[in-house]
């Protein structure tokens, strides 16, 4: 690790002062940052702290029926208090180890956008809005590509709000070693159709699966998943090739549209 | 009525209390006052020429001490082969410098180029990215095959290939080309044994201190045996001599065969504390662990087996290709050949058995011996071949294994050795029992009501352990002896600390050396104190690898309290006023035989110690005995392995029900200790049978660098412990060492792996997938999904 100084503002306009400094990042969890950092792979001059913003933690629900989580709320938080949208709470229960949830945050997650996280299929399949300390940004435009979204240098994601569908669930296939999404594959059935976002798979990072929400959206059943998609752009590597995730797409589909409740 | 002390007792492990409440002594907890810390800089190309190192602004960075290279190191020996194999023409296998820091080459990622001492160990990393290296990257050799074609590029420029040795052995060529001509059927099967990274859960630390006063040397490091490693680095690498180089291997988190190696850092930091006056110290990282800890297994093999047409094993034959890697670890020569060719046989009569190794060099971290060494890769082979004959022939996989069972010992195989005692047939019987095998149907239907196809493997193995005689041994190549020692030093009021050279990192010797001793002079354990892993404090022994530390070392201690008795009685008898062919010794009491007269052990240790009344004319006072024990032969723990799989065939993903184990081990003094040496061994074959990949890609990166890839095994990857049965019942003591033990340490990781596979194949059978023969480890969700589809 090089040295960095490290801040702990209370509030989100401190922090986001804070981060007006160069070569500052924010610090959610630290699970993915402390890693990269120890690795010597980033060098920042100042870490902002988002530990003790009160403002950006805890589950509530919002007057249009939205469930709403601060951005520095963590996985096990999430698990524990998002009992109005239980395939979100059962998926945040499922990530990592109980010291990741107890420290990573729905925040630094997304922000980080792993093509194999779990959080962006969630929001993308909820048609969630992430809010940030200037604006708010609809998850269609929020992710960009692995690694890459909307947010700016030195925004902070405050608040995510997830309207709640009828029936949801997230079927996570385990990549071996990580045990991060080798394919993971969000159902959601609103009262408008169905959302369906796939992580994991893509070298486009999160993305949804819009022939399956077609066919679900006039037949919500494991038998309407349409037949795999291509392999083509799929992420080939140690673990499965192209073909195998484009397969465990539809299967994963199938289970989640099977186990949606 | 189970024991409840002694030889047979469950005790649990005395050394649990402090390893588990943060009271270990391991290396990384060592610190030497005004110690420094080396960083060292490594390729990360696997292959290429040094042009120039420039050190020059690195050294002038704050905390700096000193940099080293390659050239710091010329007139220093290089890391030496502790193993030196014949090949088949009779000529010496290719032995190419192992220097401590690369020199005019880098020849796999990870080869350290430069070494910074520095105050901090920050400070030696930010200096280190400051050292300007010119390397000119060539190509990498990784394919073991296409590193034998001709032209290939050398890992090696001095040799004219990259071909270790061309080793044959076991039957003639003439004999065993017969045997498969009149064979009735012959089954070939060509396999990878994978590449697998040890991973114990510390990682390697090595510190090095030099004494200016006494021109001393002290190296604490975490190794598996602390004087091979004096011996190694002290008379081959470093030039110093026993009685001023003392090595301590304290508390070690694991080792798996990983940490018997002599490394590079443990010489440097040997090396560079006399250099620096200052002692140095190295904490490997996890990241280093993957890319500098020797590597394991990495056989590709092709195996025929020959039937007559009664299903009789006519002919075995081999032909293996072994990876070095890059240069030759300590015993990497040994376990493609020794230590594999040897168990070729398995549990079978069969009369012509011929084994061929290539032994390559490829720009990849050093292969070496890994939990089991050599015999995996045996029974792997051998236990598929027979399961795809026995699929090829329409005959029950378990009867055609029985059919071939050898059944009188000792028995000659064709290969070299030879098995003192067995009874395969029991172990099978016992593992049929507890696997409920006719209850199976039943369960294969359930699993199948529920989209899952399940199958049934079954395998059995034997392994030699107790390792080795020395005089075999020597003739083989070994460059050491192989036997163990033992010291009893009985305190003046009857304590006992016994100093072994066998070296205990998580096999719990602490706890089960006692039961023998406490045993052996009734008396309670709790005086009897083991003390290891200091050359300084024990005698010359070779350590813990093998499965050989009760074997070897423990018949050591055997040999030892038996003088000790002897001794005893001679006081006794002194103090008794009789013979002492006339003394029994019983619960710590010697009586004279047919009277109430008798002494108790703290009366006859405290006269040895306090002579007041002590026959001084016929034996010296004081009561202490050394025993070295070189063993007669081999042990050959042998079993009867099963487990039952669900393969899930939309995804892949194989689970496992059930796993059984029926092991013979001989007797067995800690009963809970030899279930928990199996329930890991198990636990680590399941791993490199569904998970561990060590991969790199053709460039010679490596592709499973961390955890992020390389997947361990983890509790929910093993059955519940209500379906992992792992049973020791079958005992056939061995007929050559007096506790009549054999070891238990490695057959679990030896026996699980084809076990697995065989189950895996019977379930994608059941499920009409009839072409996959057989599917590489690790079986994991994607390649099993590829079988499935003809990917
Ligand atoms: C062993 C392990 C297993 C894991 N398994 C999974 C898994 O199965 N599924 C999964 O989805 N994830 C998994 N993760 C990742 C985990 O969920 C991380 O917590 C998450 O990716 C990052 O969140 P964090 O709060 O720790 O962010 P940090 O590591 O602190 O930060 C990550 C990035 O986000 C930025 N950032 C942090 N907070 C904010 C914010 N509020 N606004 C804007 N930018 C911000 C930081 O500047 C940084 O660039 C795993 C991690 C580990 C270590």
């Amino acid at each position: 690790m090089y040295s960095f100084d490290i801040q702990r503002p209370t509030s989100v306009a401190d922090a986001v002062s804070a981060l007006g400094a160069e070569e500052a990042q924010a610090l959610g969890g630290g699970q993915t940052l402390i890693p990269t950092l120890k690795q010597r792979l980033a060098s920042p001059s100042v870490l902002v702290s988002l530990g003790a913003i009160a403002e950006i933690k805890g589950v509530c629900t919002g007057d249009d029926g939205a469930l709403c989580i601060g951005g520095g709320t963590t996985h096990a938080t999430v698990a524990k208090e998002a009992s109005a949208y239980p395939a979100l709470a059962a998926l945040a229960g499922n990530i990592g180890d109980p010291a990741v949830r107890n420290r990573g945050t729905i925040g630094g997650s997304l922000a980080n956008n792993d093509p194999s996280a779990c959080y962006p299929a969630a929001a993308l399949a909820s048609g969630a809005t992430i809010v940030t300390n200037s604006r708010s940004i609809a998850a269609d435009d929020y992710f960009q590509g692995m690694f890459a979204t909307a947010l700016e240098e030195g925004e902070i994601i405050t608040e995510v709000r997830f309207p709640v569908p009828e029936k949801a669930a997230y079927m996570k296939f385990e990549q071996p070693a990580s045990r991060f999404a080798l394919v993971g594959v969000f159902v959601a059935k609103y009262a408008d159709g169905v959302r369906v976002a796939v992580t994991g798979a893509s070298e486009d990072g999160v993305f949804r699966w819009t022939d399956a929400e077609a066919a679900l959206s006039s037949n919500f059943s494991a038998d309407a998943v349409p037949a795999a998609p291509s392999g083509d752009g799929m992420i080939s590597d140690l673990h499965g090739s192209g073909a195998y995730r484009a397969h465990l797409v539809a299967v994963m589909t199938k289970r989640a549209v099977a186990a949606a409740s | 009525m189970p024991k409840d002390h002694g030889i047979g007792a469950s005790h649990k492990r005395r050394e649990d209390v402090r390893f588990l409440t943060g009271a270990g002594n391991y290396t990384d907890d060592i610190n030497v006052h005004g110690q420094a810390y080396v960083h060292f800089l490594r390729s990360d190309m696997a292959h290429g020429k040094i042009n120039s190192i420039d050190t020059s602004e690195a050294e002038g960075m704050p905390g700096v001490v000193r940099i080293f290279t390659g050239a710091d190191f010329e007139g220093v020996g290089g890391l030496p082969c502790g193993w030196q194999v014949t090949d088949k023409n009779g000529d010496p296998m290719k032995e190419p410098a192992h220097p401590v820091l690369a020199q005019g080459k880098v020849r796999h990622v990870g080869d350290p180029i430069a070494a910074v001492v520095a105050d901090s160990l920050e400070q030696a990393r930010t200096a280190a990215e400051a050292i300007v290296v010119d390397i000119e990257e060539l190509p990498a050799v990784v394919d073991m095959a296409k590193a034998l074609e001709a032209g290939a590029t050398k890992v090696h420029d001095d040799l004219d290939d990259n071909l270790c040795y061309d080793w044959q052995f076991g039957t003639d060529t003439e004999t065993t080309d017969a045997a498969f001509k009149n064979a009735a059927h012959v089954t070939t099967l060509e396999l990878v044994n994978n590449r697998l990274v040890a991973n114990p859960m510390e990682p390697r630390v090595a510190v090095g201190d030099y004494s200016r006063a006494n021109d001393e040397h002290t190296l604490y490091t975490t190794s598996q045996n602390p004087h091979v490693i004096r011996l190694l680095m002290g008379a081959f690498v470093l030039g110093i001599p026993e009685h001023k180089l003392r090595v301590v291997a304290p508390d070690v988190g694991g080792g798996f065969g990983t940490k018997i190696f002599h490394y590079a850092e443990e010489a440097f930091c040997t090396f560079a504390a006399k250099a620096c006056n200052r002692p140095v110290k190295w904490t490997s990282t996890r990241s280093e662990a993957f890319m500098s800890d020797a590597h394991g297994r990495d056989h590709v093999t092709k195996i025929e087996l020959a039937l007559d047409a009664d299903n009789n094993f006519v002919g075995v034959r081999t032909d293996t290709l072994a990876n070095m890697g890059a240069y030759l670890s300590t015993f990497s020569s040994s376990v493609p050949t020794w230590l594999h060719g040897t168990l070729m046989a398995g549990n079978y009569k069969t009369p012509a058995v011929q084994v061929n190794v290539k032994a390559v060099f490829t720009n990849t971290v050093p292969v070496d011996a890994y939990r089991g060494a050599g015999r995996p890769e045996a029974t792997f082979q051998l236990e598929r071949v027979i399961d795809k004959a026995a699929r090829e022939l329409g005959v029950d996989p378990i009867a055609l294994r029985r059919q071939n069972f050898i059944t009188q010992f000792p028995y000659a195989t064709p290969v070299a050795v030879e098995y003192d005692t067995g009874d395969y047939e029991a172990t099978m019987a016992k593992m049929e029992e507890l696997m409920d095998i006719p209850g199976f149907a039943a369960r294969r239907a359930e699993s199948e009501k529920n989209g899952k196809l399940r199958g049934l493997g079954v395998n059995c193995f034997i392994e030699a352990c107790g390792i080795a005689p020395s005089n075999l041994v020597g003739q083989l190549g070994a460059r050491a002896g192989l036997y163990d020692a033992a010291t009893v030093r009985v305190n003046a009021t009857g304590s006992i600390s016994v100093m072994v050279g066998a070296h205990s990192h998580g096999q719990g010797h602490e706890t089960v050396f006692p039961q023998v001793v406490a045993e052996m002079l009734g008396i309670d354990e709790s005086m009897v104190d083991i003390v290891h892993g200091d050359t300084s404090k024990i005698p010359f022994g070779m350590g813990t690898y093998g499965s050989r530390s009760l074997a070897v070392c423990g018949s050591a201690m055997v040999r030892a309290t038996e003088k000790i008795i002897n001794k005893a009685k001679k006081i006794a008898g002194h103090l008794l006023e009789a013979s002492d062919s006339d003394i029994e010794l019983k619960d710590g009491q010697f009586t004279v035989a047919g009277t109430d007269k008798s002494v108790a052990w703290g009366d006859v240790t405290l006269a040895a110690y306090v002579p007041h009344n002590y026959p001084l004319e016929d034996i010296e006072p004081g009561l202490e005995e050394t025993a070295f024990y070189d063993p007669a032969n081999f042990t050959y723990p042998a079993g009867a392995y099963a487990c039952e799989v669900e393969v899930d065939p939309d995804t892949g993903k194989v689970t496992i029900e059930k796993f059984v184990s029926a092991d013979d081990f001989g007797n067995v003094v800690n009963p809970m200790i030899v279930e928990g040496q199996v329930h890991g061994g198990i636990a680590q074959g399941i791993g490199q049978a569904l998970l561990e990949n060590c991969a790199y890609d053709e460039n010679g990166q490596l592709l499973s660098a961390s955890y992020m890839d390389y997947a361990m095994p983890r509790a929910d990857d093993i059955p519940h412990m209500s379906n992992y049965v792992v049973d020791h019942s079958c005992q056939t003591p061995c007929t050559h060492n007096p506790l009549g033990v054999k070891g238990c340490g490695e057959a679990g990781a030896i026996g699980s792996p084809p076990t697995v596979v065989n189950a895996v194949i019977d379930a994608l059978h059941s499920g009409g997938h009839t072409h996959v023969n057989h599917i590489d480890m690790p079986v994991s969700p994607s390649r099993v999904w590829a079988a499935i589809n003809g990917q």
